[in-house]
């Protein structure tokens, strides 16, 4: 499959949660929009790897090259589950103090 | 003997720090003792150098201390310089100092403990500055003896602060300073460009090879620093205003310090003055004008301090006549007898003052000679000694000027004489009205009339003494040959310049002897005039002609100053502090302060507290970050 293809569903599912970002006022729906954004980065990641993975074996049968952005993925995955983790409680805490998860409530750091 | 120079000004110095830190715990009595006791002592160092300086075989010395400044090529040493005419000064100035010093414990009496050591001490650093100037071996460690006496010159002056207008008279005594000092330090400046050096010893041997021009702006420059310093045209007006300090302080900066600055200055760098003759043309001018027109002035004050003012104005006037027309040893010679009388007539004014206390009109005295034994005695040597009767000390001095004032041009001499006439007039006026007559003060002040203190009249007897006989060092040549021992004195210093010059044109002794009893003749006969007019005065006496109330108001000289000069930057300073400060300067500061507060409040609408529009910013911005990189640099 071309590139092409990768990198046109990883621009979609970015903007998709670009515009969760900014549209949306559920705290919980934003979240999933971050999340959205990091995991086009992560396919992005994933199908260059691969590609250039592709074009080094074809040389060499014993190579590695290309397979180090793989790891990586993993890495981000993980980061980002603790930062799920910590995400969630700061919006449990929000809920229990203020009985609501709409984020343009919290806009006392204004005054 | 050389390691005991650097004590002279030391322990002026000493006394300035005990007197100065210890005024308020240190008795009366102990203050004086340190005040007098330090000068004295100066003093009689100053006698051993002296006696060292006239041994046979002498050379002049200097002794280096530590550098000074030390930067690159400059390289200016802290050392004094031990030669005639510096041991000449010393003596003046501890001597007549101390007999100041001594003076003062008596007159100031009535001053509390504080002030009286506050006196001391500023009279001390007085001294010591003083000192300064005269043993330093360079022009840089003159200027903080220069600069030095001018502090102190403030300090005195201003004395009693708690009245306005003597700290007035401080200030213009300081700032009139000021502009003289400027023309010093640039002179200072142009030295060591062009020469590198301003040490005596290594400037003047190179002075010879110097172009004309560099020599005469010098020169220029350095008179503009002796016209401030020494009460010159046209910065003369603050020495007739310093007589707001107490008498003693009068005393000091007339005789022995401060005035004598500027002469003793020229008088050293004479090997410059004698290559540029125009500025020795300046001088000499310019010291007739002040010669003359303080004579004028001084013909019609009431004031006897203000009389003896002008009249220091006028004499360091024939001194500067003397300095222009290249007789420099009669200039030093004139300084030394003029501090001797000039330093007891002041004093004499000062015990008139204190019996009269504080008046100092002269309309109101009267009669004090039965009253003042001995202060009237001395007051008459000292008033004879300054018309140049013979044989006081002030005939030899204003002689040898007169001569050497003819041999360069007869027009000098006739206005010379002309202020010795009125000079005879106006001391003779002043003491015939304080003296003789009828007492026209108040009865109280009557009551109260009294000889003052053995403290104040013990100055007094010694330097009448030294007005009688201060004169016999300089016995011109028509008298005797070869009698003239200060010129012999200083011929190594000041020889070298003058001699071309008295040959030129010589006199026979008979025409200068003529002249002199024509001279002599004359001042007696003002004698007797002013003894015709003033002996009986009476106060209703007044003549109000145009000319009297023109030479009372001082040719209105303070008036034109006031006009030309005060006004005018007085004006420009309002329109800078008006227009120039509270427009343009302060505008342009709270404008910036406005600019920030407005901008501040706009861009806070930006924090809405809002997080989507944060987002939204940050998307845009990144977006547009995007677009600028990838089409910036097609």
């Amino acid at each position: 499959m071309p590139i092409n293809y990768y990198i046109f569903l990883s621009i979609a599912l970015f903007t998709i949660g670009i515009v969760g970002v900014l549209t949306r006022r559920n705290a919980i729906i934003i979240f999933m929009c971050i999340e959205l954004m990091l995991n086009a980065v992560n396919v992005l990641l994933v199908a260059f790897s691969k590609m250039h993975h592709v074009a080094a074996y074809a040389l060499d049968a014993s190579t590695t090259a290309g397979t180090e952005a793989q790891l990586f993925v993993f890495f981000i995955m993980v980061v980002a589950a603790a930062e799920v983790t910590v995400g969630l409680a700061i919006i449990v805490m929000m809920y229990r103090n203020i009985h609501s998860v709409d984020i343009n409530f919290l806009n006392r750091l204004k005054h | 003997m050389n390691k005991f120079v650097f004590l002279i000004p030391v322990l002026p110095l000493v006394g300035f720090l005990i007197n100065g830190l210890g005024r308020n715990f240190l008795s009366r009595a102990l203050v004086s003792i340190v005040g007098c006791g330090t000068l004295i002592l100066s003093f009689i160092l100053s006698l051993l150098v002296f006696q060292e300086v006239t041994a046979p075989g002498f050379v002049p010395q200097v002794i280096n201390y530590f550098d000074f400044i030390h930067a690159g090529g400059l390289d200016i040493k802290f050392s004094f310089q031990v030669d005639q005419l510096s041991s000449l000064f010393l003596l003046i100035i501890t001597g007549i100092g101390s007999l100041i010093h001594i003076y003062s414990s008596a007159y100031m009496h009535e001053e509390t403990v504080p002030h009286f050591a506050r006196y001391f001490a500023y009279l001390n650093l007085f001294v010591f500055s003083m000192l300064m100037l005269i043993l330093g071996s360079n022009f840089v460690i003159m200027f903080i003896g220069w600069e030095g006496v001018g502090l102190c010159s403030y300090l005195l002056i201003g004395y009693w602060f708690k009245n306005n207008d003597y700290n007035n008279a401080a200030k213009k005594a300081f700032i009139m300073n000021r502009i003289g000092d400027l023309g010093f330090l640039l002179a200072i400046f142009w030295m060591l460009s062009q020469f590198g050096t301003v040490s005596y010893l290594e400037l003047f041997p190179q002075i010879p090879s110097a172009s004309l021009y560099v020599v005469t702006c010098i020169t220029l420059l350095l008179f503009v620093g002796a016209m401030g310093k020494s009460a010159q045209i046209p910065l003369y007006t603050w020495l007739p205003d310093a007589m707001a300090g107490p008498t003693p302080v009068s005393a000091l900066i007339h005789a022995a310090t401060m005035v004598t600055a500027g002469i003793y200055m020229i008088a050293r760098s004479n090997v410059m003055y004698s290559m540029a003759p125009h500025t020795q043309d300046i001088v000499t001018i310019i010291g007739m004008a002040t010669a003359l027109l303080a004579a004028t002035i001084a013909l019609k004050q009431n004031d006897i301090k203000k009389v003896l003012a002008y009249s220091t104005v006028s004499q360091l006037g024939l001194m500067f006549v003397a300095l222009g027309v290249g007789a420099y040893t009669a200039g030093v010679f004139h300084v030394m007898t003029h501090a001797f009388f000039k330093a007891l007539l002041f004093l004499g004014a000062g015990s008139v003052i204190h019996a009269m206390h504080h008046e100092q009109d002269l309309t109101k005295m009267g009669g004090l000679r039965k009253y003042l034994p001995i202060t009237h005695i001395t007051f008459l040597i000292g008033t004879l000694a300054i018309s140049g009767i013979p044989p006081f000390a002030g005939f030899f001095s204003k002689d040898e000027i007169l001569t050497a004032a003819l041999q360069k041009n007869p027009i000098y001499y006739v206005l010379g004489v002309v202020t010795s006439l009125m000079t005879a007039f106006y001391m003779f006026r002043l003491y015939f009205l304080t003296f003789s007559g009828a007492f026209r003060g108040t009865d109280h002040q009557a009551k109260h009339l009294h000889e003052s203190p053995f403290a104040m009249t013990l100055p007094l007897m010694v330097l009448a003494l030294l007005s009688i006989v201060g004169g016999f060092v300089g016995i011109p040549n028509v008298f005797a040959e070869n009698a003239h021992l200060l010129s012999a004195f200083l011929d190594p210093v000041l020889g070298s310049a003058h001699s071309s010059s008295h040959e030129a044109v010589h006199l026979s002794h008979s025409t200068e002897l003529i002249l002199m009893g024509v001279v002599v003749f004359l001042i007696i006969l003002m004698i007797f005039f002013a003894s015709r007019k003033f002996v009986d005065y009476k106060e209703s006496e007044k003549e109000e002609s145009a000319i009297s109330k023109f030479l009372a108001n001082k040719w209105y000289v303070d008036e034109l100053y006031e006009t030309i000069i005060v006004k005018p930057l007085g004006h420009l300073a309002s329109f800078f502090n008006k227009v120039v400060d509270a427009k343009i300067i302060d505008g342009f500061v709270n404008g910036v302060g406005r600019s920030v507060q407005y901008s501040a409040r706009q861009l806070r609408l930006l924090q809405s507290g809002q997080v989507g529009s944060y987002v939204l910013i940050m998307v845009i911005s990144i977006i547009l970050l995007f677009i600028f990189q990838f089409f910036w640099k097609h």
